[in-house]
């Protein structure tokens, strides 16, 4: 039968190629010596042994790319700065663009099968495989951040960006014009309509006529579809943008289009000179010596969330431009010093929903499980909050 | 200088030949770009297509890869014989993972194993229904199922956004995107603890069997072929030629929505917006290289799953940037297109102004 | 009706990235061969846009440049389906495959690279007419361009000897060869420039339309620009119309949601690919139109003299 006689041939070529590259792999010296290279069968695995007299060896995992200049430049920020700082005590490496899906477990396990003891995961889309790993690597540590989930040996971490958003908010709620201000949203998880809402309160904290309009893009990076949502904002009336997306796209929108904007998690000033008003920026730096210390001197613990703002250097508004006027900076700082110094409580009532509900109480203070369940908009917002804030 | 000419029949031995040609100028033009790159392109060459095989993790990590794309790749082995261009795999994969979870999320407590079956074959319905829709409207309204299909893609993408975003959104996950984790009743089990390959890789292998005798050794799978070699030929002898483009697509549909309620209702755990991975337009490749034969697929899908694999651990180990596994995958294919032609042509020397032998002609006797 | 002017300026913008595109593959389409390698093309001439912008300044270099790169891969497209006589679909998807892995790969150092200030058009006097000004007369040259190149591809078509020919080949290439025509190098020829208005189509995308480079960021155009000449029953003007039509149902998308309209902004995204399968279906019913309006001889290979 020539079709047999075919398939015998051809499994006879990729065979041969098979052993070709089985021996030339054979051939090499293993590189890395320290670890298993993969889990025991049994349900206990055998936990890699910790290097005894070499650097801590820390892995990153990044959704998106380095050069974003954004979400992913600022964690990459903040793991240079940990390794500046601890020198050689810790071995850094990062894997970047790994996917929020069943691929990432797969990430994980290399990373500890390379002999990595300190893990950080940095989007909420980690959550499942980190945790799946978690629990077949239990001497290996996992820091999360942005999720809620927690083991033994992971936990969580974030950073309170709604304090950056509601700084923004105040010099936003003092520039615009036409009282419109636009948000271009990623997705509508708690945190992002956090920040929209953090962003309009400060900017009525100066301006109670601001009205703010919100276009989801149901992304966290798409330049393209950040443009095109930025401009429709800007069709709509916004003259000053802020955004929750990765990428400098808004900012270049509004520059292109003479109107005002923010930058995002990373400072964005080169992206949009004449634009730029001011970037929130996170700072990793400071939450990363703290994790890499405490695994050195092993008084690292799991199951437990940090969630640090301005007050401990992990948020700031910088590189504020000219363009805002002396009396309106002033009431910037005094807003910066009310966060840093606990004095300024963002979310403490009275605050009422946009459908005209109170959801704070005047003088109650929101608490961090409030603060983390937000699935509604404050009064000033337009619009409803996709898929049913419910 | 070098000039194409026509084999008397088709060469056999190139068009096996062939893939392992366009595989090994795949591999040269790696290593230039491993040694572009400031990388030792052995080195490279390991993390590609020796680590990815080296330990029983490994390489169940391969076939929890190369599952997806054997299932859809037999399928659209199968379409492209017959000369029905499919490029919607991706959509139907990603409607047949909706279908899947829309019965996962059914179970409770008390439901038994049994729903891992209805699990699966939700999937393949729901990958036949999408596909149906591009064999509906070409056999009604003649419509290209080469956009169709694509167009689909995309509206099936949205449709997950919608669903994961609304009405199937976890209640207790603070809003994020994604369904509740499906209860331990409806995962596909796995083959062995501590891995993650499961069931799927028999159903694949299964597929593989069912494919080959299917194509090679039914009459429908002989009408299928001959419509697609020779659509003249199969009209002359009255095999239908709608009959074939619904079966095509049908079986191809389905198959790829098999694959994605594998794939979610194993590895994934959930429906998330995450769970178009390609897989669709990957297996194109994977058909082709694999010679449109079922068995070929196999092998090109566990070659297609190396890049990907060796694309993650080339970023991991070597720094390498991620966008080298698509340039492989994309290399591989245009090669082999390239290399196909010397099945039919042959090269052959010819020297520069050679005077052609003018033919003598002798007048007929008797014209 | 401000907002409405701005909306109508948008969509010209969104529409020429699709116009471009569109028309090279109308050219591609009328002498009888599908690239579907669009969206590679694209991409790939991105890249090179930006590049040749970041390092010279540009942005007319780098639209030629784009221009170049999507010529060039055309070529290779061309060789291997014209003279090699490979399958037209299964190369082009190779294309596109290929085409979003290398530009993926060859970008990589200019993901954080900013271009220059950004010029902002507007033509003197027109500009200012209230209404009609900020809709059309704020635009890039090349949305005029594009318009330009339009009228000149169905002057060339339809009243030019060249564009004669052209069609011949795609109709029949048979005859056209027996009348002596170089039926390879006319497909060649097509097909590259074809090739090089899709490159220019992604270097607008990357140089003027979203200044900036990120991988993927063609996102599905050059694969709507396929399903546009389609659409558009290969006819110049249909096509440009089509693009403004796409481009406009895109932003409107945004501005819908932007008013707070309570559609699941999932649906408003799947509008375009809806509405081209709708285009696709009403024209593709009567096979008789279909046979009137498109080349014979799309997709099927040639070979001469045998």
């Amino acid at each position: 039968m020539t079709l047999t006689k075919r398939t015998w041939i051809q499994l006879a070529g990729w065979g041969s190629l098979a052993a070709a590259a089985a021996l030339v792999g054979c051939s090499k010296k293993e590189e890395t010596t320290t670890v298993a290279t993969a889990p025991a069968a049994s349900a206990a695995p055998a936990a890699p042994a910790p290097a005894a007299s070499g650097p801590l060896k820390i892995a990153f995992a990044y959704v998106g790319p380095v050069g974003d200049g954004g979400w992913t430049y600022a964690h990459d920020r903040g793991r240079l700065a940990m390794q500046k700082e601890l020198g050689d005590k810790v071995q850094t490496s990062f894997v970047e663009k790994v996917p929020e899906a069943a691929d990432a477990e797969r990430v994980f396990r290399d990373m500890v099968s390379q002999g990595n003891t300190l893990i950080f995961g940095t989007t909420f889309g980690y959550m499942e495989p980190m945790l799946k790993v978690a629990n077949d690597n239990p001497s290996v540590k996992f820091e999360h951040a942005t999720g809620y989930k927690t083991a033994a040996n992971m936990r969580t971490y974030d950073t309170r960006t709604y304090e950056g958003a509601y700084m923004a908010g105040v010099v936003a709620g003092g520039m615009t014009k036409s009282n419109v201000l636009g948000v271009v949203g990623s997705i509508p998880i708690p945190e992002v309509i956090r920040n929209i809402n953090s962003f309009t309160l400060g900017a009525q904290s100066v301006n109670p006529n601001v009205k703010t309009r919100v276009v989801w893009v149901n992304e966290w990076f798409n330049p393209p579809k950040e443009t095109e949502a930025a401009q429709s904002l800007i069709n709509g009336g916004a003259d000053v943008l802020m955004q929750n997306t990765d990428s400098p796209a808004v900012l270049q929108t509004a520059e292109k289009a003479g109107k005002l904007a923010f930058g995002w998690d990373s400072d964005m000033t080169a992206y949009g000179p004449k634009a730029h008003l001011a970037s929130s920026q996170i700072n990793w730096g400071p939450y990363y010596i703290k994790a890499a210390k405490e695994a050195l001197d092993g008084t690292w613990t799991g199951g437990g969330n940090t969630w640090w703002g301005v007050k401990e250097g992990a948020i700031d508004l910088v590189s504020v431009s000219d363009k805002v006027p002396a009396d309106l900076k002033a009431k910037l700082d005094a807003a910066r010093n009310g966060l840093k110094d606990g004095s300024l409580v963002i979310w403490k009532g009275p605050i009422t929903g946009n459908d005209g509900k109170e959801v704070l109480p005047a003088g109650k203070a929101a608490d961090d499980d409030f603060l983390r369940g937000i699935k509604f908009y404050v009064k000033g917002v337009e619009g409803t909050i996709p898929g049913g804030g419910k | 200088m070098l000039k194409l000419e026509t084999r008397p029949s088709p060469s056999r031995a190139m068009s096996l030949a062939s893939p392992l040609l366009a595989l090994a100028i795949t591999v040269v033009i790696g290593t230039v770009l491993f040694v572009l790159l400031g990388k030792d392109p052995l080195r490279g060459l390991e993390v590609f297509f020796v680590e990815p095989v080296k330990s029983v993790y490994a390489l169940t990590e391969l076939a929890v890869k190369a599952t997806p794309l054997i299932l859809i790749g037999l399928g659209l082995a199968l379409c492209f014989r017959s000369n029905v261009w499919n490029i919607g795999a991706e959509g139907q994969f990603i409607v047949g993972a909706i279908f899947a979870s829309g019965v996962a999320m059914q179970a409770d407590a008390s439901t038994g194993r049994w729903i891992v079956v209805v699990v699966i074959v939700a999937g393949a319905v729901g990958g036949m229904a999408w596909a149906g829709i591009v064999a509906f409207l070409r056999d009604r309204f003649n419509a290209n199922e080469i956009l169709v299909s694509l167009m689909l893609v995309y509206v099936a993408d949205q449709l997950l956004g919608y669903l994961v975003y609304g009405p199937w959104k976890d209640p207790a996950g603070y809003n994020f995107p994604q369904t509740i984790t499906f209860l331990k009743a409806t995962q596909i089990p796995k083959l062995f603890t501590g891995y993650r390959v499961n069931i799927g890789l028999l159903l694949a292998l299964a597929a593989v069997g069912a494919f080959w005798l299917l194509l090679f050794r039914t009459y429908a799978g002989f009408q299928l072929q001959v419509g697609g070699l020779a659509p003249a030929a199969a009209r002359y002898a009255g095999f239908s030629s709608r009959k074939a483009l619904w079966l095509a697509l049908l079986l191809s549909g389905g198959m790829a929505g098999l694959a994605g309620g594998l794939e979610v209702a194993g590895p994934l755990g959930q429906l998330t917006p995450h769970v178009p991975a390609g897989y669709g337009f990957a297996a194109i490749i994977v058909a082709f290289v694999g010679r449109l034969h079922p068995v070929g697929v196999v092998f090109s899908a566990i070659l297609m799953s190396m890049f990907y694999i060796g694309g993650e651990l080339a970023q991991s180990r070597l720094g390498l940037p991620k966008s080298l596994t698509g340039v492989f995958q994309g290399l591989l294919l245009f090669t082999l297109l390239a290399c196909d032609t010397l099945i039919v042509y042959r090269l052959r020397w010819k020297p520069a102004h050679a005077a052609k032998p003018t033919p003598v002609l002798k007048p007929k006797e008797g014209v | 009706m401000d907002a409405f002017a701005l909306l109508i300026a948008a969509t010209l913008n969104a529409g020429t990235v699709l116009a471009f595109a569109a028309l090279g593959l109308l050219i591609n389409e009328r002498a009888g061969i599908v690239n579907l390698g669009a969206e590679g093309m694209m991409l790939v001439a991105a890249v090179a846009g930006y590049a040749t912008a970041v390092h010279s300044g540009n942005d007319w270099l780098a639209l030629a440049a784009g221009a170049a790169a999507g010529a060039l891969m055309a070529a290779a497209f061309g060789l291997l389906v014209i003279w090699l006589n490979t399958n037209q679909y299964a190369s082009g998807l190779a294309l596109s495959l290929f085409g979003a892995g290398f530009s993926a790969f060859v970008g990589l150092p200019y993901t954080q690279e900013k271009l220059g200030e950004r010029a902002s058009y507007r033509i003197p006097g027109l500009a200012d007419i209230p209404l009609v000004g900020p809709a059309l007369f704020r635009q890039h040259p090349m949305v005029y361009a594009a318009i330009a190149l339009t009228i000149a591809l169905a002057w060339f078509l339809y009243r030019s000897r060249a564009g004669l020919v052209l069609r011949a080949v795609g109709e029949s290439p048979e005859s056209a060869h027996a009348l002596g025509y170089s039926v390879r190098r006319i497909r060649l020829a097509a097909v590259m420039v074809g090739g090089a208005l899709c490159g220019i189509s992604g270097a607008y995308i990357s140089v003027v339309y979203t200044p900036f480079w990120v991988e993927g960021m063609v996102a599905g155009k050059g694969w709507i620009a396929l399903a546009l000449t389609t659409f558009a029953t290969w006819r110049p003007a249909r096509v440009l119309l089509g693009a403004y039509l796409f481009g406009g149902v895109t932003m409107l998308q945004f501005q819908l949601q932007g008013e707070g309209v309570q559609i699941p902004s999932q649906f408003l995204t799947m509008m375009p690919y809806l509405a081209t399968i709708l285009v696709l279906v009403l024209i593709s019913r009567n096979p008789n139109f279909i046979r009137v309006n498109m080349p014979a001889s799309i997709g099927k290979p040639f070979f001469p003299g045998s």
